[in-house]
C-alpha cells in the first residue's frame, strides 16, 4: 500500500518561500495571484495492506519525524 | 568540568565549541552520534552548528531522532546542561527540550556576519558572565533562524526571564527578536548565534568567551 503525506506550515506560520514565489509569479505576468503556500510530498510504500492500519501508522510517523506539529500540518492520502 | 560535544555526519562547529570549553579550563569528550549514553561524569552537553544529516527533512530533524540525542534528552530530564548553538537550537527545539522552531529566514537568504546581541538576562550559568542589558558581538551563520513560538509561549518565555540573548537589529525575522532561551530551568540553553566562533582575540573578538567561562566556574563549584 502507498502512502502520500502532505506537510504545509500552519495558516499562522509566514511561508516566505511561498512568499517569494508568489512575487516571481506576479513578475512573470500571472494576475490576480493572492497566495502561494508551499509545502512537501512524502510518499512512502508500505508491506501494510490493512487501510486503518496503515493509516494509524502513518499518522504516528508524521506526529514522531515527517511534520514538525508547532510549526506544520499535515494529511495522508492512501492509495 | 566535563563537557561533550556530540558529532553528526555534517557538525561543522564541533571542534570549535570543543576548543572554547577546553581554553575556558574543561575538560572535553567528542560523542559520536550512534552512541547510546554519555561518558561518564558528563556536566554539559555541548550540541554543535552545522548541517546534521544535510538538513534533510527540517533542519535539525533526523539529529533529534538519532540514538544519541535521546541521551541528550535524557541528560537534561534529569536537570543536567546542555549548550545548543546554531543547529544545535534546532535539534533541541525538535527534540521538544526547547519550545517552538527554527523556521527560513524571513529574507530568505543565508545570513553570515556578525551581529550585536542583548544580554536578556544574567540569570543563568549560560550568562551570569555578562550584564543583563549589555550588548555583545557574536556571528550568525544560517538559512533557517528565524524563531517561532505561538504567542502564549513567547508570552511565558518573556514572563519567566527565559530570553537570553536578543538581536539588537533582528537578522532573520525572529519572534520578538529572540536570537536565545533558556528551559524553565535555565540549564539548557539554545542559541542561534555562535560564541564559540567570538571566544578569543585572533576570532576578531572575544565576547562568546565568558559563556565558557561562566559555565566552568558554575559547574566546577557544583
Amino acid at each position: 500500500m502507498k502512502a502520500r503525506v502532505h506537510v504545509m506550515l500552519k495558516s499562522g506560520v509566514l511561508d516566505p518561500q511561498g512568499e517569494a514565489v508568489r512575487h516571481a509569479l506576479g513578475s512573470l505576468g500571472f494576475e490576480g495571484v493572492e497566495g502561494v503556500r508551499q509545502g512537501k510530498v512524502i510518499e512512502i510504500d508500505l508491506a501494510e495492506t490493512d487501510a486503518a492500519k496503515a493509516e494509524a501508522v502513518v499518522n504516528e510517523m508524521c506526529e514522531k519525524l515527517l511534520a514538525n506539529t508547532v510549526i506544520e500540518s499535515y494529511s495522508v492520502e492512501l492509495g | 568540568m566535563h563537557a561533550a560535544v556530540i558529532v553528526f555526519p555534517g557538525s561543522n562547529c564541533d571542534r570549535d565549541l570543543a576548543v572554547a570549553f577546553e581554553r575556558a579550563g574543561a575538560r572535553v569528550s567528542m560523542v559520536w552520534h550512534k552512541d547510546t549514553s554519555m561518558p561518564e561524569g558528563v556536566d554539559i552537553i555541548g550540541v554543535p552548528g552545522g548541517f546534521s544529516y544535510g538538513d534533510y527533512l527540517r533542519c535539525g530533524a533526523i539529529a533529534a531522532n538519532s540514538p544519541i540525542c535521546r541521551a541528550v534528552v535524557a541528560h537534561a530530564d534529569k536537570g543536567g546542561y546542555v549548550l545548543g548553538v546554531c543547529n544545535g537550537f534546532q535539534i533541541l527545539t525538535e527534540t521538544g527540550i526547547l519550545p517552538g522552531a527554527l523556521l527560513r529566514n524571513a529574507g530568505l537568504k543565508y545570513v553570515c556576519k556578525p551581529v550585536d546581541l542583548t544580554v536578556t538576562t544574567d540569570q543563568s550559568a549560560f550568562t551570569q558572565g555578562y550584564t543583563a542589558g549589555s550588548t555583545i558581538t557574536v556571528p550568525i551563520a544560517h538559512h533557517d533562524g528565524n524563531y517561532f513560538a505561538d504567542e502564549a509561549t513567547l508570552d511565558r518565555l518573556q514572563a519567566e526571564d527565559r530570553v537570553a540573548f536578543t538581536y539588537a537589529r533582528n537578522p532573520n525575522g525572529s519572534a520578538r527578536d529572540i536570537a536565545g532561551i533558556l528551559s524553565d530551568n535555565r540549564r539548557v540553553l539554545g542559541m542561534m548565534p555562535h560564541p564559540e566562533r567570538m571566544a578569543e582575540p585572533l576570532h576578531g573578538g572575544s565576547d562568546g568567551a565568558a559563556m565558557f567561562s561562566g559555565l566552568v566556574q558554575q559547574l566546577a563549584d557544583a
